[in-house]
């Protein structure tokens, strides 16, 4: 089918915010470099949060070819109230346990994401979520055997359980619906956030419970909104500040 | 009686060599898992190196980015360096070879020459 601008718009908005989100999240991981727990997580955790970054340049890059500005302009002069991002990557990256538990929700929540996207009419971003599908089973296999492994102890599982309560609200934040939800699954683009957010819920509730934690009900629970419309918490724009710091010294330079 | 190390700030610290204190114990130090790493299916697992991991399937995230982030790999195996059964070094003369049963190596028989002179033949035809 012919695409109006309204199916154009609604592609566009979709591409910002996974490419937002997979560049936050990827910047606020990376912050962990050198300090995590231990030498080999230290490496597995910023080796996945520079595949982040990598997956927000691709999505950058089609982006591009729908006539919007090239890929490091757009991630690095724009400013908190330009981002698509959900508030969920924006968090500070808090405890070992908080950072863990985002992880999860939110590589699950990428990989069905990418999964749906893999029949989508769009072929770019087909071929985007054909290539780093392999890429992103790593990431959620990560997540899930972390969530495994410290629910096994009291005091572990006591902290995971916290920061599941304290982060569930945010996580269902990424599912906030665009004003394009219908023309992106009339035309074959994506299924839309509801569909993410029932898919996601299926997974990562059965998955919790048999690690043992106890997972808030999503239908009482008011999700954190607003990061899809460009309001953000008061720590995007530190962070943007930080990462846009050399670039913006001399925007022009060839690298 | 105080420990005395080679590492003086432990003999400095004055600590009696009965001590309790410090002994590891598994939830504070992870053991260490022997990596292999396959690199074609059908091909043999190789040794790559070692990591610290608190179970076989932390041991296998982390095996992953350590040995197989760049460059091909189909398989990892994941073991227990304490499972790991080994010679010991003083033994290693068991692995000699007595220059006078060389009868029993391959190289022993001149098959070689003959190759070598059927090549040859094969040539000149």
């Amino acid at each position: 089918m012919e695409f109006t601008d309204k199916h154009v718009q609604g592609l566009k908005d979709l591409l910002y915010k996974m490419a937002d989100d997979l560049l936050i999240i990827g910047h606020r991981n990376s912050e962990w470099t050198g300090l995590g727990p231990v030498l080999e997580e230290d490496i597995a955790f910023s080796s996945m949060a520079q595949d982040k970054v990598g997956q927000s340049l691709a999505l950058y890059e089609i982006l591009h070819q729908l006539g919007e500005s090239d890929p490091d302009t757009v991630a690095f002069t724009r400013n908190a109230p330009q981002f698509h991002c959900s508030q969920l990557v924006e968090l500070p990256i808090g405890e070992y346990d908080f950072s863990l538990v985002r992880h999860f929700f939110f590589d699950h929540a990428e990989a069905i994401r990418f999964d749906m996207l893999a029949t989508t009419v769009v072929e770019p971003l087909q071929m985007v979520a054909k290539k780093f599908r392999g890429e992103i089973k790593y990431h959620t296999m990560h997540a899930d055997i972390w969530m495994k492994q410290l629910g096994e102890s009291e005091e572990a599982k006591m902290r995971m359980q916290n920061s599941i309560n304290e982060v569930f609200p945010f996580a269902l934040g990424m599912f906030e619906p665009s004003e394009f939800e219908a023309e992106l699954i009339e035309a074959g683009i994506f299924d839309g956030e509801f569909a993410l957010r029932e898919k996601w819920l299926n997974k990562v509730v059965p998955l919790l419970e048999s690690f043992g934690y106890t997972v808030p009900n999503a239908e009482t629970i008011i999700p954190e909104f607003g990061g899809r419309k460009g309001q953000h918490t008061e720590h995007l724009q530190p962070l943007l500040d930080e990462m846009t710091e050399v670039f913006a010294i001399d925007p022009g330079a060839e690298w | 009686m105080n420990i005395v190390s080679i590492d003086p700030r432990v003999t400095r610290s004055h600590i009696d060599e009965n001590t309790q204190e410090g002994i590891a114990n598994p939830m504070e130090h992870f053991q260490t898992y022997e990596v292999f790493e396959q690199k074609k299916r059908g091909t043999h697992h190789i040794h790559v190196g070692s990591v610290h991991a608190p179970s076989a399937e932390m041991a296998m995230i982390f095996a992953k980015e350590q040995y197989s982030r760049r460059g091909q790999c189909v398989n990892l195996w994941v073991v227990k360096t304490a499972d790991v059964f080994a010679t010991e070094y003083e033994d290693s003369d068991i692995f000699d070879t007595i220059s006078d049963k060389t009868y029993r190596e391959p190289e022993a028989y001149k098959v070689i020459d003959r190759i070598q002179a059927f090549k040859e033949r094969q040539k000149a035809n």
